[in-house]
């Protein structure tokens, strides 16, 4: 299977066929896969070089003239090496672009964490303003990098990854999906996590909830499944544990609720190694994940009881 | 402190120093205040194709003020321009202006940008003469005005490295020499943008006829840049 990256250049390249509007931004990362196309437009395929600061400053003058730039490289030199450009060339600017990152928490442990980013999207969640998709499978990165682009002149990040479900889903660039209905509690699944949370909750009596743009957040998806499966949610995030629990917090506000979330852990792992075994020292392998979703119902139920409930 | 709140006149040169006083409340400024002054009227006045009516016109030039602080300057010329009501100008830094410390361009009528943190303006002015060139614009020049201290940072090595080889000959540079960087720049301030493939003008700052030489200074192929040497900061 191709990975999701793979169908960046691809299409986007179309899209820069289609409309006149749209640019591609690169610091010499996947310039390769834009070679051919950039001889066709060769003023809207730009790259400046390994400059990362210059890479956001340039799609933000971009956007001011009224051209839709799509900007690409690594998560952490995308987001994280040139966040006050994010902050201000952009949404200071009141400019839009789409920020296309590759390599997320760790595509490629072997080589280390200064190629990892698993705070890419709690860091932007710091700013207002910004949607978040963060696909689970190629189909579905083709289909939001298209939201995407079209979205106007809205601030959006599309985090792609290698790690990726079996199959692809319809996504919509909005909603939660509906997986798995249950009684007992609400997972929610966020992009390549899926499958996992999948083979992890089977026969649990939960809700799963398949989630592939994470901001804005899905409150009234929320809201529906736990008024159905109770106030528990678990999330699972393919990024650093916990960046959601803000948001499922706010959406249930009004509702004595309980939250576990699970992703990426924070303290560096130092270690190289497979993707497998990244995710099974972050604790987000099925048998991990179950563990940890299992003990943690289970201590609602506890909980419900010693209060009566 | 007689001039009124007529907003269809436009003023000339000479009243800078009062438009500056209404913000200031007297009229002897800063450094910061009025080290840009010159440069900016010589560019409004004799050198920018944009006006007040051209402002959202896709074909204006685009000026874009990089050093943010100190912008009383910026905003004397803007109200001289028309751009801004000169009644907006005692309001300055208040909680209802739209005049800050340091400019917001979503609420000042013809700023190109918000600045105020150094480093940003050039990167953006790259980007905005790329877009003007791939919407078949090639007509509008981009100006960007930044410090000799603000050319410390490292967002502006990125894009004078860019530009230049780029061939990027709408895009211009001023760069306010008021000796404020603390370490100075080996071999001059231009020598940074010749090694990268600029074309090069060092004039007086204070001097409008130089300064305009300088600004209309033919350059074929290649991004200017105006070093204009002011009095230094601390002098």
């Amino acid at each position: 299977m191709d990975t999701m990256r793979d169908r960046f250049a691809p299409v986007v390249s179309r899209l820069l066929d289609e409309d006149p509007r749209v640019a591609v931004v690169l610091a010499e990362i996947g310039a390769d896969g834009f070679r051919e196309t950039g001889r066709r437009h060769p003023d809207r395929v730009i790259n400046v070089g390994i400059r990362e600061q210059l890479l956001i400053g340039t799609a933000a003058g971009l956007a001011l003239t009224g051209l839709r730039p799509v900007v690409h490289t690594f998560a952490s030199f995308l987001v994280e090496r040139p966040f006050e450009q994010v902050k201000l060339d952009l949404g200071h600017q009141d400019a839009g672009a789409v920020l296309v990152s590759a390599a997320a928490s760790f595509d490629w442990p072997a080589g280390g964490f200064t190629h990892m980013a698993p705070g890419d999207v709690a860091l932007l969640d710091t700013l207002d303003g910004w949607t978040v998709h963060v696909p689970g499978h190629p189909d579905e990165a083709e289909t939001l990098l298209r939201h995407a682009v079209a979205a106007g002149e809205d601030k959006v990040y599309v985090r792609l990854s290698v790690q990726s479900n079996r199959q692809g889903r319809a996504v919509d660039g909005g909603h939660f999906h509906t997986v798995h209905e249950g009684r007992s509690g609400v997972v929610v699944a966020v992009g390549p996590m899926l499958d996992a949370v999948l083979a992890a909750t089977r026969g649990l009596d939960v809700t799963v909830l398949y989630a592939t743009t994470v901001r804005p957040f899905d409150v009234a998806g929320l809201r529906r499944a736990t008024a159905a499966a109770g106030p528990d949610v678990v999330l699972v995030e393919p990024y650093l544990a916990g960046t959601s629990t803000a948001a499922v917090s706010e959406a249930l506000s009004d509702v004595p609720h309980r939250v576990l979330g699970l992703g990426v852990g924070r303290r560096e792992l130092r270690r190289y190694g497979t993707i497998e075994e990244h995710v099974a020292a972050h604790g987000l392998d099925p048998a991990a994940l179950r563990g940890r979703i299992t003990g943690y119902l289970a201590a609602g139920r506890t909980t419900a009881l010693t209060t009566g409930g | 402190m007689t001039l009124t709140a007529d907003d269809n006149r436009t003023y000339g040169y000479d009243d800078l120093p009062r438009l500056l006083g209404l913000m200031t409340g007297d009229e002897k400024h800063g450094p910061a205040a009025t080290s840009t002054l010159d440069v900016l009227w010589v560019l409004y006045d004799r050198v920018l194709g944009v006006t007040p009516e051209r402002r959202d016109d896709p074909a204006r030039d685009r000026f874009l003020l990089s050093k943010g602080h100190g912008p009383m300057a910026y905003y004397a010329v803007l109200a001289a321009k028309g751009f801004v009501p000169a009644a907006w100008l005692p309001g300055f830094g208040s909680y209802d202006s739209p005049l800050g410390h340091h400019p917001d361009r979503v609420l000042v009528p013809g700023a190109e940008i918000g600045s105020g943190s150094l480093g940003h303006g050039l990167p953006i002015a790259v980007g905005t003469a790329l877009g003007l060139r791939a919407q078949g614009l090639p007509g509008p020049a981009v100006w960007v005005l930044i410090g000799d201290a603000e050319l410390d940072e490292g967002s502006n090595h990125e894009a004078i490295a860019f530009a230049g080889p780029t061939g990027l000959d709408r895009l211009h540079t001023v760069v306010i020499d008021n000796s404020s960087a603390s370490h100075a720049r080996p071999g001059g301030i231009a020598a940074r943008f010749e090694a990268a493939g600029w074309s090069t003008v060092s004039v007086d700052g204070r001097d409008h006829d130089a300064l305009y030489a300088a600004f209309t200074a033919p350059h074929p192929g290649r991004p200017h840049v105006v070093v204009a040497r002011v009095e230094p900061k601390d002098a």
